[in-house]
């Protein structure tokens, strides 16, 4: 029994391996990549070293908007060890075209050139690039770039950058509006016409963070005049979106720009945004004819690597029926992408996946802008786009429960997609495809012993100093993006449905090599891929070696290729299953031929075709591999014309276009769930909050390796966490960012992180070839979860947590509003059942 | 003032192997042993000694490497990651973490292997509270520490042996009640 009384039956432990052969998905057999990685031997960009290779460093702007009236490179030049400098002008003149934008017209207009040029546009733009001998001498050289700039009044509230008379970032836009929509589904105004309450919200703000990879974004780029090529060695997550931003605006094609990684630390969608700085370091190996190698210092990353969307929530109505129905609520949005659109504004489409929740909301009306303001760019951050959207639901959920005094757990059952409901359409066509929210969430208030922790808190009672809240967090993690969703943001992109590649081959002597289009950064495609094969052509998976990395000249790819948007077990694995079935019908094929018997008898086992019922007729994959690449005048011509032991197949899955007009139609593919529970204790002193125990159920439907799963949901778990309680970039009024290294942002500890118990349940996805659902990114449940508990301690007089962000000061804020008369932030109109 | 170009001849033992290089006064000593000594598992995370991605043992100390000059290294004996394994030969705590699903992306693995191999020199025997405070300056990004935690925790008892895990258990829980209380 754990201390709440759990049995320790209803905890995940990771099943030990067998050595069965035929069923290895589904099993924790030991991760390949951890052998070189636990002994030093890992491969990361910044291990990359190349002939003639300079140290590049960026010159940054110390303003957030400017004009740049000069800049002279002369002193820095003049250094002894700098080989040259770029600057923003030189790089606009070398380009053949601006990077291209995603968003419509006005905001299409955006120029962005690899560095700034003119003006500057948040506070560590990048004006200029040095290349130097050695890293101390780039870093001495760029701070003698002398640039002189004339300051403009910055912006950095999304609400106020949209009004007409905000300082405007872009002048060709006319305005700081990067993307303007309203979303309508169902009908609202009815929805509150007759609903029996109306709860209002004011204002809730979710949080800018970022998951802060610990390896920084890093590139060893070579414009290489030998072969005419680009060469790309960098840990970008996403190469091709990254080749087909830059390579038109450096006007090389795409044949000859080649993106190469091995070992990335860590990603979390943060480094699908280096490409900017790629396109400048290739100008600049251009310039100075050698390789340029650039590993960002920590402040670098933080000032200008991306952060995660900023989102404020105003004028929030919940339609509310006496039995606790939600029939649907409106609000108008703002999202704050920064001063350029990296991605960008894909997120103001993006949270529509998860529209709904995990709820039966039928009537939704959102009114979106997303604005520029003069901050870092985001970028997709670990639940990009959904996490600020599930957030603002749960905090919903929550304040309509405490105003009109329903249990929150019961108010959640009643609305919660029931497990008879699926495949459930939402009102604006996405497909909910399998699971059971009720039941997850009984099991993640028994793991935290949520009746007990209820008895603790009332008897608690006041003037002990402490508060105990019990909190919830329900999240769907939406996977495997149908891209058409780009065409709701802009109907001209040539954008639709997903897929990725993968290749399996025989080598030589019988062995099997994979190769795949993804770029993983810690989520073990080498292991299970290596898993699915073995399943399919009856080996061992020690008997499959996946290639470590990404090389576009070897590698297979699509368009959509990369790792990001929890996708891998469905597209990537979809791949790797299809390529692996290909092959194995040549070996089957290749094995009846030798063994002068029919396809349909042979029995592909231990590395052998076998013809069953007569295991004496064998050929082992030695055989098979003999007869195509050194034997081949045995086959056949149509044979030989025909087999190549060597497999490619493209897993699509069966999405179609949607509708831009409706902005509807079916976003994901799949919809893994997570559940959390929590408790926390306020301190009413000072305002800490301690969690006293987690829980996290999650649901990601078939699992080929339950224990990767179970700690993709620790480490998403954890930096909720931290952003919940410790981590925010915070900008003051001119710009200035606050939180530059990791003195001042507090990247959540092994000390602040409390142990967390999961469990599962597996829904099996009837949408994909696996039964598996995308996951690892996991909705930001804790991020709900913590501020649910944190509400559920506070009085029925005190104000509602309207910030995603709570530290101690803030808690000990809304700890004392009440006795403070501080405004609640929200207000309940109930219809006058006489009417 | 010390001059940009001023260097020093400096002497190390790494990983029981002696070294002898003119470095810079500038220098860090993890960039010292990144690219002077070829030694890449010891990582750069964020270069104000905030993340432990450069942590080595010195002279039996834990150290965060990018928090020292080389030049203050001289007649040191400096333990890295690339010291642990023996002739390809997983440590026990390297195997631990491996079983444990103890690393995810593998960058911050090196620095964490060097303060738990610290620990358990220290405190063969370490509870979860101690296990938490001895990474704590050790930033991880991945793993939410959970199974970096049960990975010492197994590393420790694979080692140690003699410990009675049913004791273990209930210390663990006995200290979970106390931070409930």
């Amino acid at each position: 029994m754990t201390p709440n009384g759990v049995t320790a039956e209803t905890v995940t432990r990771p099943a030990e391996p067998t050595e069965e052969v035929g069923q290895w998905a589904g099993q924790s057999v030991p991760r390949v990549e951890d052998r070189r990685l636990v002994q030093g031997q890992g491969e990361f960009t910044d291990d990359v070293w190349m002939h003639r290779q300079g140290y590049a460093h960026f010159v940054r702007s110390p303003l957030a908007h400017a004009k740049i009236t000069s800049l002279d490179v002369s002193r820095a030049l003049a250094l002894d060890g700098v080989f040259t400098v770029l600057t923003g002008e030189e790089a606009r003149e070398m380009c053949s075209l601006p990077f291209f934008q995603i968003a419509p017209e006005p905001a299409g207009k955006i120029e962005e050139w690899p560095l700034a040029v003119d003006k500057v546009r948040y506070h560590g733009d990048a004006v200029a690039v040095v290349l130097a001998e050695t890293r101390e001498i780039a870093r001495d050289a760029a701070g003698l770039v002398e640039v002189d700039y004339e300051p403009l009044p910055a912006i950095v509230d999304t609400v106020r950058s949209a009004d007409p008379d905000a300082p405007v970032l872009h002048e060709q836009v006319g305005s700081n509006v990067a993307w303007k929509g309203t979303y309508d589904w169902g009908d609202i105004d009815w929805a509150l016409q007759n609903a029996d309450n109306v709860v209002k919200i004011d204002r809730l703000h979710f949080h800018r963070f970022s998951s802060t990879p610990l390896e920084c974004n890093a590139a060893v780029v070579h414009w290489d005049p030998g072969t005419d090529t680009v060469n790309v060695r960098s840990n970008n997550q996403m190469p091709m979106f990254a080749s087909m931003v830059i390579g038109p605006t450096l006007g090389v094609a795409s044949n000859r720009l080649i993106f190469a990684s091995q070992d990335i630390g860590g990603a979390f969608g943060v480094k699908i945004g280096s490409y900017p700085q790629i396109a400048a370091l290739a100008l600049l190996s251009r310039k100075a004819g050698r390789p340029a190698k650039w590993t960002e210092y920590r402040t670098d990353h933080m000032l200008s690597a991306g952060q995660g969307n900023e989102r404020v929530f105003l004028d929030t109505e919940v339609a509310v029926l006496k039995d606790g129905s939600i029939l649907g609520f409106k609000t108008r949005a703002f999202d704050d992408a920064g001063a350029y659109l990296h991605y960008e504004p894909l997120g103001a489409v993006i949270w529509s996946q998860v529209c709904c929740g995990c709820y039966k909301l039928k009537h939704i009306r959102v009114d979106y802008t997303e604005t520029l303001t003069n901050k870092c760019p985001t970028i997709p951050n670990r639940g990009y786009s959904r996490l600020q959207h599930l957030w603002f639901l749960e905090r919903m959920i929550d304040i309509v429960a405490r105003e009109l005094g329903f249990d929150p757990v019961e108010l959640r059952k009643r609305n919660y997609v029931q497990p008879g409901d699926y495949p459930y359409e939402t009102p604006n066509g996405c497909v909910y495809d399998s699971g059971d929210l009720p039941r997850s969430l009984d099991m993640a208030l028994d793991l935290i012993g949520a009746e007990r922790w209820r008895e603790r808190q009332r008897a608690l009672g006041t003037g002990s100093g402490k508060r105990i809240g019990i909190g919830i967090g329900s999240t769907l993690d939406s996977g495997t993006n149908n891209f058409g969703q780009a065409r709701i943001i802009n109907p001209q992109l040539p954008f639709s449905g997903n897929g990725e590649a993968a290749y399996v081959k025989l080598d030589l002597y019988g062995e099997i090599n994979v190769n795949l289009g993804t770029t993983p950064q810690g989520q073990s495609h080498e292991t299970t891929a290596a898993q699915v094969v073995a399943d399919v052509l009856g080996v061992k998976p020690r008997d499959v070696h996946v290639t470590a990395g990404f090389n576009q000249q070897q590698n297979t790819y699509v368009a959509f290729s990369g790792t990001y948007a929890s996708q891998f077990a469905v597209t990537g694995l979809g791949a790797v299953k299809g390529a692996a079935e290909r092959l194995r019908e040549e070996i089957i094929e290749l094995g009846a031929y030798a063994l002068e018997a029919q396809p349909e008898e042979i029995e592909l086992r231990d590395g052998a075709c076998t013809v069953r019922d007569d295991p004496e007729r064998m050929i082992p994959l030695i055989g098979i591999a003999n007869i195509v690449y050194s034997n081949n005048a045995v086959l056949t011509p149509e044979m030989r014309d025909r087999l190549s032991l060597n497999a490619r197949y493209v897993y699509t899955p069966p999405f179609h276009v949607p509708d831009p007009e409706a902005k509807t139609g079916n976003l994901t593919l799949t919809y893994a769930s997570q559940i959390h529970a929590c408790v926390v204790e306020l301190d009413e002193e000072s305002g800490e909050v301690e969690i006293l125990d987690y829980a996290a159920v999650d649901d990601c439907g078939t699992r080929i390796h339950p224990q990767i799963v179970e700690g993709q949901v620790h480490g998403a778990t954890a930096l909720g966490i931290g952003a919940a309680l410790y981590e925010a970039f915070e900008y003051d009024e001119q710009g200035q960012l606050q939180q530059a290294s990791f003195y001042d942002y507090h990247a959540i500890t092994s000390l602040d992180a409390p142990d967390i118990k999961v469990a599962d349940i597996e829904s099996p996805s009837p949408f994909t070839l696996n039964g598996a659902k995308g996951m690892g990114e996991g909705g930001g449940a804790p991020l709900h979860a913590i501020c649910s508990a944190i509400q559920d301690a506070l009085g029925p007089d005190d104000a509602v947590v309207s910030e995603s962000h709570n530290t101690s000061e803030r808690v000990w804020r809304l700890v004392h509003s009440g006795e403070r008369g501080d405004p609640r932030g929200v207000t309940v109109s109930t219809r006058d059942s006489s009417e | 003032m010390v001059e940009a170009d001023q260097t020093h001849a400096i002497e190390v033992t790494i990983n029981g192997e002696r070294q002898a290089a003119t470095v810079p006064a500038r220098q860090l000593l993890v960039h010292f042993i990144r690219d002077t000594l070829g030694l890449k598992g010891t990582h750069i995370g964020c270069d104000t000694g905030s993340c432990g991605a450069c942590s080595v043992i010195i002279d039996g100390k834990l150290v965060k490497s990018c928090m020292l000059l080389a030049p203050q290294a001289d007649g040191a004996e400096i333990e890295t990651v690339e010291g642990l394994s023996d002739g390809g030969e997983l440590s026990p705590l390297q195997r631990a973490f491996n079983e444990q699903h103890g690393l995810q992306c593998g960058y911050c693995t090196p620095g964490v292997l060097m303060a738990a191999t610290f620990l358990l020199r220290r405190n063969a025997n370490p509870t979860e509270a101690e296990i938490r405070r001895a990474i704590r300056g050790n930033i991880c990004r991945c793993t939410g520490y959970v199974n970096m935690v049960r990975s010492i925790e197994a590393a420790a008892r694979a080692t140690a042996g003699s410990i009675d895990a049913a004791a273990r258990a209930s210390a663990v829980i006995d200290h979970k009640e106390e931070e409930a209380q």
